[in-house]
């Protein structure tokens, strides 16, 4: 049944580019996500009356993140090609899709993490400083996990865009269902390809959305 | 124990500096319950702010208990902070955490070892009146329950100062009275040193020894309570005390009674301490040929004593009254002729 639906597809290479866009996604959300948390957090400490304030490195920051939140992603994997090929000795395969696919979504993610700390109630980590709290705990203690389910909110919207990035990062070889279905779907018209290579990343996507949303009620206890 | 000296506070806002807190001069002894009481803008709420260093002063100096606060930072001052803790009108408490994790923060922060922690919180539970509902988290508790919480971890790591920044002004009436009973018994039990700030004279009256009145960033009027509630000085001194004494309604009553009876004269009496409980009225009656229309009575119990201001009008020929005046007087009740 399914074989006459999709006669084109070889099954084989389907899942192979399945679990390379999994890969992909889970590999760049990861670094993503520190990356992110730590841009979120300067940009957050460092604002003017915060408890790093520092209007440079604010700045820096700040500057750092809005110019590669801006750049279209197509434009930054070509623009990042020969650091990829100085980071990972290849522009090829899943593994030089990721310093783009981060580069990309680590300033995207840095941006909801500094909303998500901007929520916390000031009285609270007033009340942490009172009680002799030093910066790092504030960090570990309050900032965390007081903004947990905005943080796992972000990250699960952030790791779907990453789903898509990882299709595009297909231009330059990356591999995964978004190469598959462009090169053996689009290229050599064969729709079923294209079709079920869709539904592979339609599923991921939905697979994402379910675990975020339920993880994000699980830490909410407002 | 507390000492502020010529303690100033100025805030750049951008547009010209404010002066939060001015020349302020105070000394807390141990064991007190120190009340300052002003209204929103006055400064209270950088000067409690100051106490634990969570403000620096622009110039003049905190000492608490021979260390300089002011003058401290870092490992000091985190230090110092374990010792002087606080609670907060918003309770501030992590939301992420159940009533014992939140108790169990500022031991944390004191590296105080797990096993060791545990004990500590089952008590500090007790001492609140939380027991039953250490797992509960923030959100399922009342505003009275989560400043409980806020109390159990103020007091977590033995302070000798408790830092209250209008900690009552957003519960209910009587959670109010049930939160500063809390306290009343924890400065009596543990000989806590409480230093508090409040817009309410009402919390003043029923649990502080002392207060200052701010205005302004000055500190205008400084006295044992009993002291100025009988005799304010200040405009606005006057107005705090009459949040408690007066209401609206004997006002009315005093205009109305005015228009019906020109010739009475109406007067205020202000009983201290024994005197609130002597029949002075029924001495007078039976002594002078007056009748007497009371307005408005009312008794205070503060932590120094009662304190009642009883409003009377007096009818009669301009003779007895003056009469009836002196004897009033003469048993040592404080009267104010009312214009």
């Amino acid at each position: 049944m399914i074989e006459s639906l999709f006669p084109n597809v070889d099954w084989d290479n389907m899942w192979e580019a399945t679990l390379e866009t999994l890969y992909m996604t889970a590999m760049s959300t990861f670094f993503t996500f520190v990356i992110g948390l730590v841009l979120g957090i300067i940009l957050f400490l460092t604002a003017p009356k915060q408890l790093w304030a520092n209007s440079i490195v604010n700045w820096l920051t700040g500057a750092f993140v809005n110019i590669f939140r801006s750049i279209p992603f197509i434009i930054l994997i070509i623009l990042l090609i020969p650091f990829t090929k100085f980071m990972i000795g290849t522009i090829r395969g899943p593994n030089a899709a990721l310093p783009a696919l981060i580069i990309g979504a680590a300033p995207f993610y840095a941006r909801m993490v500094l909303i998500a700390l901007k929520e916390i109630d000031k009285g609270v980590i007033e009340a942490a400083r009172s009680m002799g709290a030093t910066t790092w705990t504030i960090i570990r203690k309050v900032l965390l996990p007081e903004s947990k389910p905005a943080l796992i909110s972000g990250i699960t919207v952030t790791a779907i865009a990453l789903v898509g990035y990882t299709a595009m990062a297909g231009i330059i070889g990356a591999g995964g269902l978004g190469t598959l279905a462009f090169l053996d779907g689009f290229q050599r018209s064969r729709e079923d390809v294209t079709l079920m290579a869709t539904i592979l990343i339609l599923v991921i996507v939905f697979a994402i959305q379910f675990i975020g949303d339920r993880l994000t009620v699980k830490s909410d206890k407002r | 124990m507390i000492e502020l000296k010529e303690l100033s506070k100025v805030f750049d806002t951008g547009k010209g500096s404010l002066k939060a807190v001015d020349d302020v001069n105070l000394s807390i002894s141990s064991g007190e319950i120190f009340g300052i009481i002003g209204y929103s803008g006055a400064g209270k709420s950088t000067l409690i702010r100051l106490l634990n260093g969570l403000e620096k002063p622009t110039s003049g100096s905190v000492t608490i208990s021979g260390q300089n606060i002011s003058a401290s930072k870092g490992q000091d001052l985190r230090k110092a902070r374990q010792k002087v803790s606080m609670i907060f009108q918003h309770f501030n408490l992590l939301w992420s955490r159940t009533v014992k994790e939140n108790i169990e923060f500022p031991l944390e922060i004191a590296g105080v070892p797990k096993s060791k922690r545990d004990a500590r919180v089952l008590e500090l539970v007790e001492l609140v009146g939380l027991a039953g509902r250490e797992n509960a988290y923030p959100s399922q508790l009342s505003g009275g329950q989560k400043q409980r919480v806020g109390i159990a971890r103020a007091l977590a790591n033995d302070p000798e100062v408790l830092l209250c920044d209008e900690a009552t002004s957003a519960l209910d009436p009587q959670t109010t009275d049930s939160i500063l009973e809390l306290l009343v018994d924890i400065n009596k039990r543990l000989g806590l040193t409480i230093v508090l700030i409040t817009h309410e004279m009402h919390v003043i009256r029923k649990i502080c020894h002392r207060v200052a009145v701010m205005e302004g960033g000055r500190v205008v009027e400084l006295g044992d309570v009993l002291t100025v509630f009988q005799a304010p000085q200040q405009e606005i001194t006057k107005r705090f005390v009459a949040q408690v004494t007066d209401t609206e309604d004997s006002n009315e009553t005093i205009k109305h009674l005015r228009e019906l009876y020109p010739t009475g004269e109406l007067v205020k009496l202000i009983f201290v301490g024994d005197q609130t409980e002597q029949p002075i009225l029924t001495k007078l009656i039976r002594k002078y040929p007056v009748d007497i229309n009371i307005v408005h009575g009312n008794i205070s119990h503060t932590q120094r004593g009662a304190y009642g201001t009883l409003i009377i009008q007096i009818k009669g020929t301009q003779p007895e009254i003056a009469q009836a005046l002196a004897f009033l007087n003469e048993e040592s009740i404080q009267t104010e002729v009312m214009a």
